[in-house]
């Protein structure tokens, strides 16, 4: 079970405003994602080594050598606000 | 009162390269957002790839450390909403890092050394930059630059074994020296190293202040906090467990009132980065490990018969050492020790100005010839502080500065010359003097400097003096 308190605490994480009724619809939602995982708590996992990865891969890197970047319009193409080259974000402290 | 502070300092890496993509990182001078791509933008579909140079940096500044290094590294996701990344997520170590337990020897006040254990040395990105227009406080909105974002960093982690806010400028400065040793970091470039740092008093809990991007910055905000922890104490209050932001202009801290805790960043595996073995690495950048700065103290005594003092001040600085290494090796060792650690030093402190940044107005070879002059007598002490200073403000070779300025020191006739002037236009003091009033001398052999400009060997003036006032009596 996930409690009301706990919706309202992940919301203000993801920074995200939440309507009383979606609170409500997603304390249900969530509660039920918990539960469905739940069943893998009945696996017995002794001696068994964490997955830290699924594909079995390792050692991707890639040479220390600068390309080309965007340029500066391209980059801001997307931004709703934008302000001298920079984007606009409201103020955080 | 028992203070214990533990600091978390966070290093750019010098590649060319960030760590997950391949913008540049020449980005001090650039207009805003000229240094990104999709993927240090966070946009959606982009994938991350290691930069192979960024590791063996962390891999090197951990040895260097003396940490123990691990087999493999597994970078994570650190979960937190803020302007500056732009993922919603920071790409970061957690449960493996490249290495743990480490040790830096700092000589601490009165140089009783000390020793700071290192508790973890991990890899992280760095966050894009805020600005704001006006003051933090009234501006409305920030403003965002990601040039940044994807700068790798080495956060190295220290056990809280520090025990004053001077022993952490101490233990900055000593690192800042290590890694511009290594070359792998440029300790004088813009925000190049940031602190956090954990302090707490006996009888307290433990506060952490953010946002430390200067080296003098960590010792006036660890006072400031200290004044505050004692004061809340004094009068019988708690010192709560937070987050402070340090405000560098007021030189204050202030608590954030976060809601965010550890288990709030949600930590987990990046699903598309894949693990890395370091274990193959190791002795490889093991053997590029140059000498350092303690070694280098050490063989300066040894081999150049200095003073601790001066071979302090001569390895701390990776850029000063090797340029006294150079004239060293032209010209008596200690005349160039003491001309280098004491005037050269003094003069690029004045100036606020890097031995890296004035290497490009004095080359070894200058100081050498500089120094020659001296020798020989061509110039006074005072005549070659001259040169230095005019070599640093605006260029030119020691021989123009000679010339230009009229440095050469004059002959002993010319001296005898300007005594004799001195001596009939202050009567008075030399008659003090012969009464027995030893300043008058100092007045006399002042006067005579003002005549020769300066270029006249003060000692030679002063014996010169004695001698004819003395032979007169
Ligand atoms: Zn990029």
């Amino acid at each position: 079970m996930i409690r009301k308190e706990e919706i309202e605490h992940i919301a203000w994480l993801a920074r995200v405003a939440l309507r009383e009724d979606e609170k409500d619809l997603f304390e249900q939602q969530l509660s039920s994602i918990l539960d469905y995982f739940a069943v893998l708590d009945e696996a017995d996992t002794t001696d068994v080594e964490p997955t830290y990865h699924v594909i079995g891969i390792t050692d991707v890197v890639r040479e220390d050598e600068p390309k080309e970047a965007l340029s500066q319009p391209e980059v801001l193409r997307n931004a709703p606000k934008k302000e001298q080259g920079y984007f606009k974000s409201p103020r955080i402290l | 009162m028992d203070v214990k502070i533990g600091l978390e300092c966070h290093a750019q890496l010098l590649t060319q390269s960030k760590l997950f993509c391949s913008c540049s990182t020449d980005y001090h001078n650039a207009e805003p957002n000229t240094h990104v791509c999709a993927t240090c933008l966070g946009l959606p579909g982009a994938l991350p790839v290691v930069n192979e140079r960024a590791i063996r940096y962390g891999i090197k500044v951990a040895l260097a450390l003396g940490c123990t290094i691990q087999p493999k590294v597994i970078f994570y996701r650190k979960n937190y909403y803020y302007p500056d990344l732009p993922r919603g997520f920071q790409i970061t170590q957690y449960e493996f890092p490249i290495a743990f337990n480490g040790l830096v020897r700092i000589e601490s006040d009165g140089g009783k050394e000390r020793e700071i254990r290192i508790k973890r040395v991990h890899m992280e990105e760095d966050p894009g930059r805020l600005v704001y227009r006006g003051t933090i406080d009234t501006a409305t909105y920030s403003l965002v630059d990601y040039n940044r974002s994807g700068i790798p960093l080495v956060e190295i982690v220290t056990e809280p074994d520090l025990k004053s806010p001077k022993e952490a400028r101490i233990f900055l400065g000593k690192l800042r020296s290590i890694l511009e040793y290594l070359g792998v970091f440029e300790g004088d470039l813009e925000g190049a190293m940031r602190v956090d740092a954990n302090i707490s008093l006996k009888g307290g809990e433990r506060a952490e202040v953010k946002n430390i991007s200067s080296y003098k910055g960590v010792e006036k905000a660890l006072s400031f906090e200290i004044t505050r922890q004692k004061n809340l104490l004094r009068r019988g209050l708690t010192v709560q467990q937070e987050t402070r932001h340090y405000d560098e202009t007021r030189g204050v801290t202030l608590s954030l009132r976060t809601k965010e805790f550890e288990h709030d960043y949600r930590y987990f595996p990046e699903p598309d980065l894949v693990p890395i073995r370091i274990s193959n690495r190791i002795e490889e950048i093991r053997r590029e490990i140059p000498e350092l700065p303690d070694e280098k103290k050490l063989r300066f005594i040894a081999q150049y018969s200095l003073t601790m003092e001066h071979a302090n001040a001569l390895t701390f600085d990776r850029h000063i050492a090797d340029f006294y290494e150079v004239v060293a090796s032209k010209i008596d060792p200690k005349l160039s020790a003491t001309w280098i650690a004491d005037v050269l030093k003094g003069e690029l402190n004045y100036r606020s100005i890097s031995m890296r940044e004035a290497s490009k107005r004095i080359s070894p070879d200058d100081f050498v010839a500089m120094l020659r002059y001296l020798k020989k007598g061509v110039i006074t002490e005072r005549g070659a502080t001259e040169i230095i200073r005019e070599m640093l403000d605006s260029g030119g070779k020691p021989e123009e500065i000679l010339r230009s300025k009229g440095l050469a020191s004059i002959g002993s006739d010319e001296i005898e010359k300007a005594i004799h002037a001195v001596i009939k236009e202050n009567e008075a003091a030399v008659k003090d003097y012969k009464a027995g009033k030893k300043e008058a001398l100092n007045f006399l052999v002042g006067q005579v400097m003002k005549h020769t400009r300066g270029t006249a060997d003060p000692k030679e003036v002063r014996a010169m003096l004695t001698r004819k006032i003395d032979g007169e009596i």
